[in-house]
């Protein structure tokens, strides 16, 4: 059965579970660091880090999970030596951030070089299509284990910010270290802990890109999800439940351009590719305003003030 | 945000202004040797000989005049580029989106350039210069009043307008302004070589040096010995102190970032009009990204851009010889980039701690 014109939306709709994955995960983990009153910058370069060990662990052992792992311990150890740099006195976080990208990106494209060829084992798909005829709406309806367990986490930090123990002594450190400080805990050890397991998601988002959608590893796999996912965390107010609709709105963005291509309409490509950064952009724009702190921002966060 | 910037009181007597000085050498050397040093351990723990190493980068970097002119080749985008960092730093922001500046300056340059033909080279060179300066000045200075008109973090707006720059590059370079005539490599239309910018004389390094070397000399003695240049670099160390003795802050921010882009379009024209004689995908070659390493190593002084620049460009001018001769991949210098760019801002919290550089009278 050909499904026309209404490709174009069954194929977005696909789409955007797919490309919303790393959005998830990685906006998860800078939702966690930033609640602490951290901005790491550095995710971009801790995905494509994450992508590119998940993938050569998958390879050479032939176990996409254990592939998945290695890509979250990558990216905990990239994130503790953001935190613990950053917490050396007068060190800007959003500078090393920058640095981090440099360093992550770097490692990745030299110790990666071997696995662009090769083919490794990737992840597999839950079929939740299979009573529809149409191939299109069967293959847009293949979910990755990752999105769920991405959807879980989002319910399951939301919960802990505000029940847990944990979830209350990250939040305050984030508001007002001060206040953290004279309760007895201490300020930097929690912040590099927040990076870190922040660090540890987005290791997980970069190892779904090459371990499921597109894919493979290579040196253009990541088109700057990283560093998107510090706008959107801004854009979803440091609610991670937030983080989720914001996450499927980026990937529904990306999506469109290859939708579209998918139905020959191939002018304008390259545009349609931005839209995700224009949409970025304007919504900070509509978001931010010069005279008051963001509404549900971490008040020891830099990037707001 | 808070920038290092520290140096906003010149110290009483001439002795503790050479410590200050002495300080803001001798850290980040210090910390360069270290990320050499770092970087020759990683080098080690994968089997290359990490002298072996370095002998390379000196040899295909600095060792014969070949080798200096494909350093100060490389050195010419990123000394501009540097700037787009180093002065809006200097007014307290970070700015980190030289590279599209860059690539929307090499696009219109080489609109103009082909639009011209027939001109007098030197009318069309002036015209490309200018225009690509605008192009990206004006790019650059819209991150900077989103800063300050709408609170958008200028570091996070900055790197987007670069994503959004290279797509129009893209849509541009392959679609409308696409030469029918290229067809692997999709470029604009050629220049045409009349309108090339030549070498400098006795060298086989061209023009682009100089324009950077003048543009750093101009903003160094615009920032240390102007008003215009004190009143931005109150704004970058207290905005509350700036508003309070009446500067206007908006348009002094404004200014640091339209001069930060043409510096980084002037760039891209260079690359155009230089290099390449037509905009095509070459001009992403991440010279803004070396840029902001430069500036931050550089201490945003502009002055101090041109060395680094030199020694950034040297480095990546021996990379072909790193990747023949020991088979490392193209990705060891962004390796080493890497490692000295933490490693330097790390150093950051070293400032201030001997004593040997503090100003003698606060001793006491």
């Amino acid at each position: 059965m050909d499904l026309g014109w209404w490709g174009v939306p069954v194929a977005v709709l696909g789409g955007t579970i797919r490309v919303s994955t790393p959005f998830l995960f990685v906006s998860l983990g800078e939702c966690l660091t930033e609640k602490s009153g951290r901005i790491n910058l550095g995710l971009e370069g801790i995905l494509v880090m994450g992508a590119m060990s998940g993938y050569g662990v998958s390879y050479l052992t032939g176990s996409p999970w254990l592939g998945v792992l290695v890509a979250g311990i990558a990216g905990l150890a990239l994130g503790l030596l953001h935190g613990m740099i950053c917490s050396l006195p007068r060190v800007n976080d959003i500078a090393v951030g920058i640095g981090l990208m440099l360093l992550g990106t770097g490692l990745a494209f030299f110790l990666g070089k071997p696995f662009v060829q090769p083919k490794a084992p990737t992840l597999p798909a839950i079929h939740l299509g299979d009573w529809a005829s149409s191939p299109q709406v069967q293959s847009a309806l293949q979910v990755n284990v990752l999105f769920i367990i991405g959807v879980i986490l989002a319910l399951a930090l939301t919960w802990a910010f505000r029940n847990t123990r944990w979830g209350l002594v990250v939040r305050m450190v984030g508001d007002s270290s001060d206040a953290a400080r004279a309760m007895g805990y201490n300020v930097n050890r929690v912040r590099v802990l927040a990076t870190a397991v922040g660090g540890f998601l987005a290791g997980i988002g970069g190892s779904f890109l090459s371990l499921y959608y597109p894919g493979s590893w290579n040196e253009g796999l990541s088109s700057g999800q990283g560093l998107m996912a510090v706008a959107l965390v801004i854009f979803a107010r440091w609610q991670p439940l937030y983080c989720f609709y914001a996450a499927l709105l980026f990937g529904g963005a990306g999506a469109l351009g290859p939708a579209l291509q998918s139905v020959g309409i191939t002018s304008g490509y390259y545009l349609f590719n931005a839209a995700p950064y224009v949409l970025t952009l304007a919504i900070m724009i509509a978001t931010c305003s010069p005279s008051r702190n963001l509404a549900g921002a971490p008040g020891e966060l830099s990037v707001t003030r | 945000m808070t920038l290092p910037a520290g140096r906003a009181v010149a110290p009483a007597f001439p002795s503790d202004r050479m410590r200050r000085a002495a300080e803001s050498f001798v850290i980040p050397v210090g910390a360069l040797v270290v990320a050499m040093i770092l970087f020759g351990i990683f080098m080690a723990l994968i089997g290359k000989n990490p002298l072996e190493v370095y002998a390379l980068i000196y040899k295909g970097g600095f060792s014969s005049g070949f080798a200096w002119q494909n350093t100060l080749q490389r050195a010419a985008p990123v000394i501009l580029t540097a700037l787009c960092v180093a002065l809006p730093a200097q007014a307290g922001l970070i700015i980190i989106g030289g590279e599209g500046a860059l690539v929307l300056g090499g696009l219109a340059a080489a609109v103009v350039g082909h639009a011209a033909a027939g001109a007098s080279p030197l009318v069309a060179q002036i015209g490309m210069a200018l225009i690509a300066m605008i192009v990206g000045g004006t790019w650059i200075a819209f991150a900077g009043a989103l800063r300050h008109y709408r609170g958008v973090n200028e570091t996070i707006s900055s790197l987007l307008l670069t994503y959004i720059a290279i797509a129009l590059f893209n849509h541009f370079v392959e679609g409308p302004l696409r030469d029918p005539g290229s067809l692997n490599k999709p470029s604009t239309q050629s220049i045409g070589e009349a309108m090339m910018v030549g070498h400098l004389p006795g060298m086989d390094v061209h023009w682009g040096l100089a324009y950077g070397v003048v543009f750093c000399v101009a903003c160094y003695v615009l920032v240390r010995y102007t008003v215009l240049g004190f009143a931005l670099r109150i704004v970058g160390g207290n905005v509350r102190a700036a508003r309070l003795a009446g500067l206007r802050v908006g348009w002094l921010v404004l200014v640091s970032c339209f001069l930060g882009g043409s510096a980084a379009g002037l760039a891209g024209m260079v690359e155009v009009a230089a290099v390449h004689g037509n905009a095509n995908a070459s001009l992403i070659a991440g010279y803004g990204y070396a840029g902001i390493l430069v500036s931050f190593i550089a201490r945003h002084n502009p002055l101090a851009v041109i060395p680094v620049a030199i020694l950034v460009g040297g480095i990546g001018a021996s990379n072909g010889l790193l990747q023949r001769r020991l088979d490392l991949p193209d990705a060891t210098v962004l390796v080493l980039q890497g490692i000295a760019f933490m490693v330097i801002l790390a150093a950051e919290t070293l400032y201030g701690r001997f004593r040997v550089f503090q100003p003698r009278e606060q001793q006491k």
